[in-house]
């Protein structure tokens, strides 16, 4: 041990020596800097670059499908093969159609929000907020996030070679067997799972990662109850990731043996399952959820708090009801599986188990609206979002409370009133916390400030538009149509109309965004230390913006 | 390369709506027109006019798809716009099965109430604290950060709520699976992209169910069948459904021959998967007879919009007819003597049924056709 202490002691003086004849950054050179980064702001910048490219692929796959469905028929679908629709049959427009659910499903979930999110503000803010200089393992930092980009390009190479009907993988983002094995020869599902694997293997080592950090590198006198909430949702998603990815890599192995190796773990003709693979899979995919929501419940806490200008209601309950989602998160995974053919026993369970989760995420509702109860709010663009968020994470919430009856899920099983439930947690509750949390640190990130009337018209834009997409979504479910299908009866038609113009305005509100993004990149006024002033109280405002290559070699004290 | 279809779906998603929608419009005028000429044209399409003239009861065992159907007759009903299939509407389908009111007014009349309650409670907090607590309002914050009181009450007030849900939640789920003992048992299978439908209480005949084409597709070869008003809603409608009596317990075996489907039928409150390898049990007892139509649910490939469910509830006496049209019988009796079962049922003359509610259109006009 004194050994150690003795070679920190004298690796840090030459160090001295030299900041002190330099006293400003020192960068490295582009290269060495962006594509062999050891620093986790940059490695952040990274992962929401990558988030923001994903974000606009994922993003025109659902203009995409919207376009198809916003009429009756077959139109757009058939249309998109470069050759000429003549050059495609029928089932090859169809499986394109797959293949577009497919890819939107797996890129927002896996390359747009979980890369933001964790990568992306967690890299940048966790060390910055509990008072370290960096990660704990930087190089492994650098590691996660280019595993990440040649598992997007394999997910997207996949759309180019055959995957059964046509090219691409048409199995959705949940990949069930036997659809995925049987149903689906050719490369493009084997291209998918290494994709996942790669994927999952990213967040694995991000996640081992954020946990080291979290527990060894917080500054003098930041105990676990001192950490800003965002740190707490960081560190509860790290370890929802830890237990959960190695489970979908499991499965997904079994899949590539089952499809290459004749194993047979889901083919009930030798002795296999196709229920194994959905329980393994919903294992993971429910606490993934929650993975994609925590660290917005994080970003929404310090948002609401900073222009409340009050410290979060309840501190205790907010961290500790993130704790409780995350554990229950994981023994409710069947009600994604309620018509299956389980048992009634196992419904019962899995509905009771299910509903308990809405009350800590009621504690975090309530808690929220306290925090802004009595405090002395200001409306700049993250808090319109953070305000929308509570709101619309209120119904997708509700929803799911209906969903969770098993006895109700059967009318509502794999229609579209599922699809309105969780865009309206994630495309409504996610990414509305994405957006606060990035007009939020914006400033801090970049060193400028971005504008804010082209935010604020951003923010109602998409407001209005994502609840024209998703609301009329719940009524054609309640009429009984499925998800995944690219044409429609008639009857369908009038709300799927809407849903359609409304991504139209909701398109129009991130052209703004985009306005806003490269107008504030290049021209906006510069960024002061702390921006928002009294209600920004977390270590980052101490810092100036953008921070410092390095920042708290002398680590800050908290009383 | 070849997916630089991306690039041009994404310009497709931005020309096409206008294109579509003159398409659209051009394409209604002309099924109405089809529909309209549907009897002259099906009878001279279908070639064995001179059997169409005969009741469906006599027609032996000739396979079902070659004869014209007649409209009106068992397996043929004519399906009711209001009930049995979506209808533009923005709420559940009405429900003609026991189960499926009582989950129906469980949703309707509690869970909504609820749900709605906590959105506007939740909406009207928001709204009170924006506007009270505005900085124009109120230039010093408070600095309370705790309250345990509230705090408890707003642990304690849902979990009393999610209580109240889950007792009729868990009675719904009982009388869901609590399987009377079936009059009628009807296996279901899944294919990629039709439904077989086999009836081993009646010989073990089966019924192929494939969705029926619009005349203007130009995948559908010139003797295909194609689809009229008649045989119910554009991508609903099939070539043979499965026909069940009214009033009779009839149980479902669902499971499938390749990947997962979901046997699915909204009117019934009713869907299960069919997975490969395996058998699930379900089943409906139907009050109302009619046309009722269901899709797929369960991704099943490129096919999977396209394999429709429909399920024609008839009288008993209709469906002892439409079992023999099909090569089958009625277990230990001959069709006359059908009604065996201890259910009371009126005659297709009373027109009533054994519905609760009064007769429908769709009832009235599948009398007429008697």
């Amino acid at each position: 041990m004194s050994t150690t202490a003795a070679d920190a002691l004298h690796l840090e003086a030459p160090h001295e020596g030299h900041s002190a004849d330099h006293h400003a950054d020192h960068k490295p050179g582009f290269f060495t800097r962006w594509f062999m980064s050891t620093n986790h702001k940059d490695i952040g910048t990274l992962y929401i670059i990558f988030a923001i490219i994903a974000g606009i692929i994922g993003g025109s796959l659902s203009g995409v499908m919207r376009a198809e469905l916003m009429y009756p028929g077959i139109q757009v679908i058939n249309q998109a093969w470069p050759l000429g629709s003549g050059t495609a049959t029928f089932s090859e427009w169809t499986h394109h159609w797959n293949v577009l659910v497919t890819a939107h499903g797996l890129i927002m979930i896996f390359f747009m929000v979980m890369p933001a999110m964790m990568g992306g503000f967690g890299n940048w803010f966790v060390p910055l907020m509990i008072g370290a200089p960096d990660m704990a393992f930087p190089r492994m930092n650098n590691i996660s996030f280019w595993l990440l980009v040649p598992a997007f390009l394999l997910l997207l190479g996949s759309t180019m070679v055959p995957g059964g009907s046509g090219l691409g993988a048409g199995t959705g983002w949940t990949i069930y067997a036997p659809l995925s094995t049987s149903g689906s020869p050719g490369p493009a599902v084997d291209m998918v799972i290494f994709a996942m694997h790669l994927a999952g293997a990213s967040s694995i080592l991000g996640a081992i990662n954020f946990i080291t950090t979290i527990f060894n590198m917080r500054a003098p006198g930041m105990t676990l109850h001192k950490m800003p909430l965002f740190v707490w949702s960081v560190l509860v998603t790290a370890f929802l990731l830890l237990l959960a990815l190695p489970v979908l890599a499991g499965a997904i192995t079994m899949l590539l043996t089952d499809r290459n190796f004749q194993t047979a773990f889901f083919d009930p003709s030798n002795g296999g399952d196709v229920l194994l693979y959905q329980h393994l899979f919903w294992f993971f995919g429910h606490p993934e959820v929650y993975i994609m929501i925590l660290p917005g419940f994080g970003i929404v806490s310090q948002v609401v708090s900073t222009f409340s200008r009050k410290p979060v209601f309840g501190y205790l309950g907010m961290a500790y009801a993130m704790v409780a989602i995350g554990v229950v998160g994981f023994v409710v995974w069947a009600h994604h599986m309620f018509v299956t053919g389980m048992s009634l026993d196992t419904k019962m369970y899995f509905t009771a188990a299910t509903m308990v989760i809405a009350v800590p995420t009621g504690v975090k509702i309530f808690s929220w609206i306290a925090t802004m109860w009595g405090g002395s709010i200001t409306f700049e663009t993250p808090m319109l979002f953070a305000i929308g968020f509570i709101f619309l994470f209120t119904i997708g919430g509700v929803t799911g409370v209906v969903l969770a009856n098993g006895g109700i899920d059967t009318y509502m099983h794999d229609t579209y009133y599922v699809i309105a439930h969780f865009h309206y947690v994630l495309s409504l509750g996610a990414v509305f916390a994405l957006f606060a949390g990035f007009y939020y640190w914006f400033g801090k990130m970049s060193g400028r400030m971005y504008n804010e009337i082209l935010g604020k018209i951003h923010f109602f834009l998409m407001f209005i538009g994502v609840n024209i997409i998703f609301f009329p979504q719940h009524f054609l479910g309640l009429d009984g149509m499925p998800r995944r299908i690219p044409d429609y009866t008639p009857a369908f038609a009038y709300w799927n109309w809407w849903s359609s113009v409304g991504f139209i305005v909701t398109a129009a509100g991130m052209l703004v965004f985009f306005v806003n993004l490269i107008y504030s990149l290049l021209a906006g006024p510069k960024a002061p230390a702390n921006y928002w002033g009294e209600g920004a109280t977390t270590l980052e405002w101490t810092l100036p913006s953008p921070p410092p290559f390095h920042q708290f070699e002398t680590l800050p004290r908290i009383d | 390369m070849k997916r630089i279809e991306w690039a041009i779906a994404i310009a497709a998603a931005f020309l096409t709506p206008a294109a579509a929608q003159a398409q659209a419009t051009a394409g209604v005028p002309q099924a109405a027109a089809q529909t309209q000429n549907q009897m002259k044209s099906d009878v001279t399409g279908a070639g064995g006019a001179a059997q169409a003239a005969t009741t469906p009861a006599a027609t032996p065992t000739a396979a079902p798809a070659k004869a014209a159907p007649i409209p009106g007759t068992p397996g043929h009903m004519l399906p009711n716009p209001h009930i049995g299939q979506p209808d533009g509407s923005d709420g559940i389908q009405p429900q003609v099965t026991a189960v499926g009111r009582e989950a129906e007014h469980f949703h309707n009349y509690w869970l909504m109430p609820v749900i709605t309650f906590i959105t506007i409670l939740v909406l009207v907090l928001l709204a009170i604290s924006m506007i009270r607590f505005r900085r124009g309002a109120n230039p010093t914050p408070s600095r309370t950060s705790h309250n345990t009181f509230i705090e408890v009450v707003w642990t304690v007030v849902p979990v009393l709520i999610l209580v109240a849900i889950a007792i009729p939640s868990i009675r719904l789920m009982r009388v869901q699976y609590s399987f009377p003992k079936p009059d009628l048992t009807v296996k279901v299978i899944g294919n990629q992209w039709y439904w077989t439908y086999q009836y081993p209480d009646n010989g073990g005949f089966e019924v192929i169910s494939n969705y029926l084409k619009e005349k203007s597709d130009p995948n559908r070869q010139p003797s295909e069948r194609f689809r009229t008003d008649a045989d119910g809603p554009p991508l609903l409608a099939v070539d043979n459904r499965m026909v069940i009596p009214a009033g009779k317990v009839v149980k479902f075996l669902v499971t499938s021959n390749d990947v997962i489907h979901s046997f699915s039928m909204p009117a019934f409150w009713t869907k299960i998967d069919a997975n490969p390898g395996q058998i699930n049990e379900t089943w409906v007892k139907v009050d109302k007879p009619g046309v009722y139509f269901g899709q797929c649910d369960q991704l099943c490939g490129a096919g999977h919009a396209f394999m429709p469910i429909v399920i024609e509830v008839d009288t008993p006496q209709q469906f002892a007819q439409w079992v023999a049209s099909q090569g089958g019988t009625m277990p230990g009796a001959t069709p006359a003597a059908a009604p065996a079962g201890a259910t009371p049922v009126p005659t297709p003359a009373v027109a009533t049924a054994p519905a609760v509610t009064p007769p429908t259109s769709s009832a009235d006009q599948s009398v007429k056709h008697q």
